[in-house]
């Protein structure tokens, strides 16, 4: 239901940007950060000034995005750096079973006595950057059939659309743990094909349509006319102007693969060896944690996932905001505001 | 009608898009039920009964296309071959069990949820701007990025099994007559008040939101302006006004959401162990029962299927524009 309600957003800004984009054709691709950048609102890149300062102001010109990003940060950073100073191996057994926080297990233990701060920092490694992966290659699979479909138009399109039509309405979560049930091998590669093979359709549909409404724009038709090859002319010429909805979906598709992959994990589909945090409520489930009062093991992995799903819509949301300033929180008018100070002086007044 | 037509001719193909898949995909893994069931009952079987049983699944040697042209005959008459969790009861008499308990609890909580939300949504909206509107859309924004099971698993500890205030699992207690009966009922509902919760509380930020973005839309109209300008009671301005035409799209997409009313909320049920589809797909998976699996795969599939064209026929009656445009 979620994705359902992003995608007209994800098309309205794409729409604002599209029009948006119609004047500065020649912005170069580089990063998200450039398009991005041509977001009503935030204003033209400085030339002099640097890619960093561009993505700064981007970073700072919504609060929303703000936290978003920090919070992000944060947990790229844990998942980096974590493992190299954290000198427990997260699957190493011991004596001290169930024991709660302390100073030297400071999230406690697990049944088994793994060390759950240890699996926790081991498992944010493992779920971010598999999570990370996965919405990348989800969204690159969409974006090769969006463009295809957009650009070649006639059957090709009327086939893809078919098919895209009929795997959106295909249910995805069920779809992926069937497929999950019956792959041979269990692990994180297969949780995260079986993620790919269902999630592409929704970014797939989105794309087709910019592409379709990009297809006949002048730029489009003078590097058809200069001669340009296919190849160029979908990926130099139109691809960049759909950068901005690109990365919405990008966005959409590593929140929806970090949660469903948790979510498979959770059933017992992923490999109970593989530190997740998929994998640790699997076994703090299993292991009966909520039921034995061992909140310490099940409540942070749960936490960690709720956190970087929020901040991921907290920047989608920022960046909708940024394009459509009607969605913003309006400060109260200045009218109003003189209104409300009046009437407190009254009241100061009336109790004087 | 041409439209509705076309829509027919599509929703048949997509249905036996994913008829047809429902048959590749065990068949491209490899082992068969008949192995799987001998080596759950590890030596109780006897070896030479497998073939009896391949017999039974309908597993056959013959040429993939004859597979599946019976595979199609078997789905069509409603055959879905044997479940070996319960074996040996039909596939679909398991359906019809567990279906039931699924559509009760997800509908009402949908329908509460969508009321609630939209209401809420037309609220902040009205008051945009105030301390209303700055703290709900983020904090149900987090709540719902956390992932549903969890949250169940939160709510299960704290207010069941710490506070001992609602059942730790199922769906009914079992010393209770099953029927008609009011004690059947009040127990039903006791147990299925906690999972609801958790559903409503999940899927209640994309109601509000979707409803403030739209309502924020309808609020600068002019006509909006000229009831305010008549002096009519606020109340009626944002509820008859405003809200009355900001809540199409979320109509659209509370018909949408019924196709989930199934799949949706399949990890919520399995946390609270209650008897609906969920759960037993969970059951399935953990006892490699695959003919349960694809069941209630192409159950969830054809409830998706029957929503959307629903949707379409919405549509139709709803909005004029659809029908002019396609006649």
């Amino acid at each position: 239901m979620p994705e359902n309600q992003k995608q007209p957003e994800a098309v309205r800004i794409a729409d604002t940007v599209a029009t948006d984009m119609g004047t500065q054709i020649d912005s170069p691709l580089n990063t998200g950060v450039v398009g991005a950048a041509a977001i009503p609102g935030v204003g033209t890149p400085s030339p002099v000034g640097g890619r960093l300062r561009d993505f700064w102001r981007i970073v700072t010109v919504n609060r929303k995005v703000t936290i978003g990003f920090f919070i992000i940060v944060f947990f790229v950073l844990v998942s980096i750096f974590g493992p190299l100073l954290v000198h427990q191996d997260p699957n190493a057994l011991s004596n001290e079973t169930l024991m709660p926080p302390s100073a030297q297990h400071w999230l406690g233990t697990t049944q088994t006595g793994q060390d759950v701060f240890a699996q926790l920092v081991y498992g944010t490694q493992s779920s971010i950057f598999w999570g990370f992966l996965t919405g990348v290659a989800v969204t690159i699979i969409s974006l090769v059939i969006g463009l295809a479909a957009g650009y070649f138009g006639g059957v090709v399109d009327d086939i893809i659309s078919l098919f895209t039509n009929i795997f959106i309405l295909i249910p995805g979560l069920p779809l992926a743990l069937v497929l999950a049930a019956f792959f041979p091998f269990k692990g994180l590669i297969t949780v995260s094909l079986v993620i790919i093979i269902t999630g592409w359709p929704w970014n797939a549909r989105v794309i087709r349509a910019q592409t379709l409404s990009m297809r006949n724009r002048d730029f489009v038709e003078s590097a058809r006319a200069n001669g340009e090859n296919i190849w160029r002319i979908l990926f130099s010429e139109i691809l960049p102007n759909e950068i901005s909805i690109i990365m919405a979906g990008l966005i959409g598709a590593v929140i929806s693969a970090i949660v469903t992959s948790v979510g498979l994990q959770f059933i017992g589909l992923g490999k109970a060896t593989d530190v997740t945090w998929g994998t640790m409520l699997y076994l703090a489930q299993n292991g009966d944690a909520l039921f034995l009062g061992a909140w310490w093991w099940i409540i942070p992995p749960g936490l960690c996932v709720a956190f970087v799903a929020a901040a991921l819509s907290l920047i989608n949301y920022g960046v909708d905001e940024v394009a459509n300033p009607k969605l913003r929180s309006e400060p109260q008018p200045k009218k109003v505001k003189a209104k409300l100070a009046a009437k407190a002086e009254k009241n100061e007044k009336a109790v004087a | 009608m041409r439209y509705l037509l076309r829509r027919i001719g599509f929703y048949l193909i997509a249905l036996w898009a994913s008829v047809t898949l429902n048959f590749l995909i065990p068949r491209l893994a490899p082992g068969n039920p008949a192995e799987i069931l001998i080596a759950r009952f590890q030596g109780r079987i006897q070896p030479q009964a497998l073939q009896a049983l391949e017999l039974q699944f309908g597993i056959t040697n013959q040429p993939l296309w004859q597979q599946y042209l019976t595979y199609l005959n078997n789905t069509l008459h409603g055959n879905l071959g044997l479940s070996i969790t319960y074996f040996p009861s039909p596939v679909t008499t398991m359906l019809a069990q567990e279906l039931p308990w699924t559509l009760g609890l997800t509908f009402i909580s949908l329908l509460i949820s969508f009321i609630l939300g939209t209401f809420l949504g037309a609220l902040i909206a009205w008051r945009r701007g105030t301390f209303l509107d700055s703290l709900l859309p983020p904090v149900f924004s987090f709540i719902s990025a956390i992932p549903q099971f969890f949250l169940a698993l939160v709510l299960l500890y704290v207010l069941g099994f710490m506070m001992g205030l609602f059942p730790l699992h199922g769906g009914y207690d079992n010393f209770v007559t099953i029927g008609l009966n009011p004690d059947f009922i009040g127990n039903v509902l006791y147990h299925s008040i906690l999972p609801a919760v958790t559903i409503v509380v999940v899927s209640l930020s994309g109601w509000m939101l979707g409803m403030r973005n739209a309502m924020v839309t309808t609020l600068s109209e002019d006509y909006v302006l000229m009831a305010q300008a008549k002096g009519l009671p606020e109340s009626q301005v944002m509820l008859r006004y405003a809200a009355r035409n900001a809540l199409l799209p979320n109509i659209t997409g509370f018909a949408l959401s019924l196709g989930f009313v199934v799949s949706g909320q399949l990890l919520i049920e399995i946390v609270f162990s209650y008897p609906g589809i969920g759960f037993a797909l969970l059951q399935a998976v953990q006892n490699s029962d695959y003919a349960l699996m694809q069941g209630i795969f192409l159950c969830i599939t054809i409830v998706m299927l029957i929503a959307n064209f629903l949707v379409d026929l919405i549509y139709v009656v709803l909005d004029p524009r659809v029908r002019q445009t396609r006649s």
